[in-house]
């Protein structure tokens, strides 16, 4: 079977501009999760993890004009040209294929009546995904994967697949989401934010911290051009139960898991959750890991390091546990410290290193939807 | 002989007033509103699903268009839910309730966003109440293009079917930007299951039905 391999990544979130600045601040137990009174994105104070926009406009004017270009844009494309720059794959070729992930794009252009610059086109996905096609010269038409909170899990799954496929050589896949008036308002209305740095998988947890970032990870099938850790096969599954809720017994999550593991016939060595810290996902989340028999592995989640950054997170997440798997070192739970969870499945409490050659990612989202997916050395 | 292992057994089209299965139009409407279009399609294939009224026009759509598909083709009898899997795309996302959802919150003197509409601000909502309503487990993924490509859906599609991850696939285009609509579902299943499908499960076929007149 053909093999497919991480040639480079890159994270940006409010703990950094590249991997390593992410993983460092993290290591060190940095939360980037702070309290914000900023009227532009919400009536009433929040907490949320930001990107720094004099920092992010600064490294945008590296590269172009950040007064031609949207914030979200400006993520996708510092992400994506921090990525490139560590490898030496040639993108150009009709053998590239883009990938991008997220869940609302330039969603605050819909709000933004008065701009003349931006065209009303451009809260488009597909205009978002020909925009950044464009700027970096792929040849082929893009995919945009917009499935909720599993759309960069996903987004990798597909990616990995169409270099299984033979129908390309290399798939750049990037996921970006911000945190807009847009996206903070609906979770507010749904009473599901906590008042701090939200807590993963512990007995005081009580909602998620909202984030933004962009993560963009490289797939080659040339195994030349890459590092150690490859990209096995993902599963989705969905739990047919509700919308907005999760099932009871995680059954969409169980099965996604089951067919990834299943299909892989490898041993996990540890587990990055979803781990948004509202009390119904991690209680999901360990049900599911547990009807696996998962249950001694251990698991963490990162958002309480940078908050949930929704399309993004599948990336981002995905970056930070392969780093994990590639080091041989465990990344605490940032805000978990008593364990709340009925199934008591093996959090993360502190960094430590641990031999591994296994890590599974796995995501959950509205709409019922579930993912998983292998990463090995 | 080589037979090909996946047919097209049945598709359904919604669009221009119309709703079209098999190149057979089983219904007609003078109604002037998309919303009005919709409910006149529950009505006349006597439909009974209460959470129906609860969706936004979008989920309505696809939904419709499910129900108008998978009518006789008792998929229940024939796979388990977890290998059925919903591959779909659009152009517009869930632009409709984005805005409806925008419009709640742009005077701080009237805000009132509410969970039942943001809710309904992701595309693949549509993919989970189909889920919900048939009990389908399976692979789902929703994909955002400028315009329907069947040769790309059918390549992702078919990669699913190959590896096995699925056994059967609801597939298409669901599209909803204001007044303008077009529900495109291909029922895609194995052929040694479904021997007498109305096509083979290849781009031009699919081209072909999503560009037939209805």
């Amino acid at each position: 079977m053909k093999e497919v391999y991480i040639a480079s990544d890159n994270i940006i979130t409010s703990l950094g501009f590249n991997t390593v600045g992410n993983i460092e601040n993290m290591l060190s137990g940095t939360t980037g999760i702070r309290y914000w009174e900023d009227g532009r994105l919400s009536p009433e104070p929040f907490w949320a993890s930001l990107v720094d926009t004099e920092e992010l406009t600064g490294r945008f004017s590296a590269f172009n004009n950040p007064e031609k270009f949207t914030r979200f844009e400006q993520l996708a494309i510092c992400s994506i040209e921090d990525a490139l720059s560590a490898t030496d794959i040639d993108i150009a070729g009709d053998r590239t294929l883009f990938i991008l992930a997220t869940t609302k794009g330039n969603i605050s252009l819909l709000g933004d009546g008065q701009s003349t610059f931006f065209k009303q086109e451009q809260v488009y996905l597909w205009h978002t995904a020909r925009l950044l096609q464009q700027y970096f010269n792929f040849s082929q038409k893009p995919y945009v994967v917009s499935n909720a909170c599993i759309s960069g899990v996903l987004a990798i799954a597909v990616g990995a697949r169409m270099i299984r496929s033979g129908y390309y050589d290399h798939v750049v896949v990037t996921g970006v989401d911000m945190v807009t008036e847009f996206v903070l308002s609906g979770f507010n209305s749904f009473r599901s934010l906590e008042s701090g740095p939200c807590k993963p998988f512990d007995r005081d947890r009580q909602g998620l911290s909202l984030g933004e970032g962009a993560g963009t990870i490289i797939l080659t099938g040339s195994p030349l051009s890459a590092g150690g850790i490859r990209t096995g096969y993902g599963f989705s599954s969905n739990d047919a139960n509700h919308i907005s809720g999760p099932s009871r017994t995680g059954e969409g999550l169980y099965i996604a898991i089951r067919n990834t593991l299943e299909k892989n016939g490898l041993l996990l060595d540890y587990i990055s959750a979803h781990g948004t810290a509202t009390p119904y996902n991690d209680e999901m989340e360990s049900v599911a890991i547990t009807r696996a028999g998962l249950q001694e592995v251990p698991v963490n989640s990162f958002k309480g390091f940078w908050g949930h950054t929704l399309g993004a997170a599948g990336v981002v997440e995905s970056v930070a546990a392969t780093y994990s798997l590639a080091k041989n070192l465990l990344i605490k739970t940032q805000g978990f410290e008593t364990p709340g969870i009925t199934n008591p499945i093996h959090v993360i409490g502190a960094n430590v290193e641990k031999e591994m050659r296994t890590c599974l990612k796995i995501a959950s989202g509205f709409g019922g939807c579930n993912a998983a997916l292998l990463f090995y050395k | 002989m080589m037979v090909d292992p996946f047919v097209i057994s049945d598709y359904c089209i919604i669009r221009q007033n119309r709703v079209v299965k098999n190149g057979n139009t089983l219904h007609e409407s003078d109604e002037t509103t998309v919303a009005g279009f919709l409910t006149a399609i529950y009505r006349h294939f006597g439909i009974n699903y209460p959470k129906f009224h609860k969706m936004d026009n979008l989920c309505k759509l696809g939904f419709l268009a499910a129900e108008v598909l998978l009518n006789h083709s008792n998929l229940k009898e024939r796979y388990h839910g977890d290998k059925v899997g919903l591959i779909l795309a659009n152009a517009a996302s869930s632009i409709d309730t984005d805005r409806n959802h925008q419009l709640s919150i742009s005077n701080r003197l009237d805000y009132f966003p509410s969970p039942s509409v943001f809710v309904y601000t992701l595309a693949n909502i549509v993919i989970g109440e189909i889920c919900i309503r048939h009990a389908f487990l399976g692979e789902s993924t929703f994909f955002i293009e400028k315009s329907f490509d069947p040769g790309r859906m059918h390549h992702y599609v078919y990669q699913l079917l190959e590896e096995e991850a699925i056994q059967c696939c609801i597939t298409g285009w669901v599209e909803l930007d204001s007044d303008r609509y077009e529900a495109v579902l291909y029922l895609v299943q194995k052929s040694d299951i479904h021997p007498d499908g109305i096509a083979i499960f290849e781009p031009a076929k699919m081209n072909e039905i999503y560009l037939q007149r209805t």
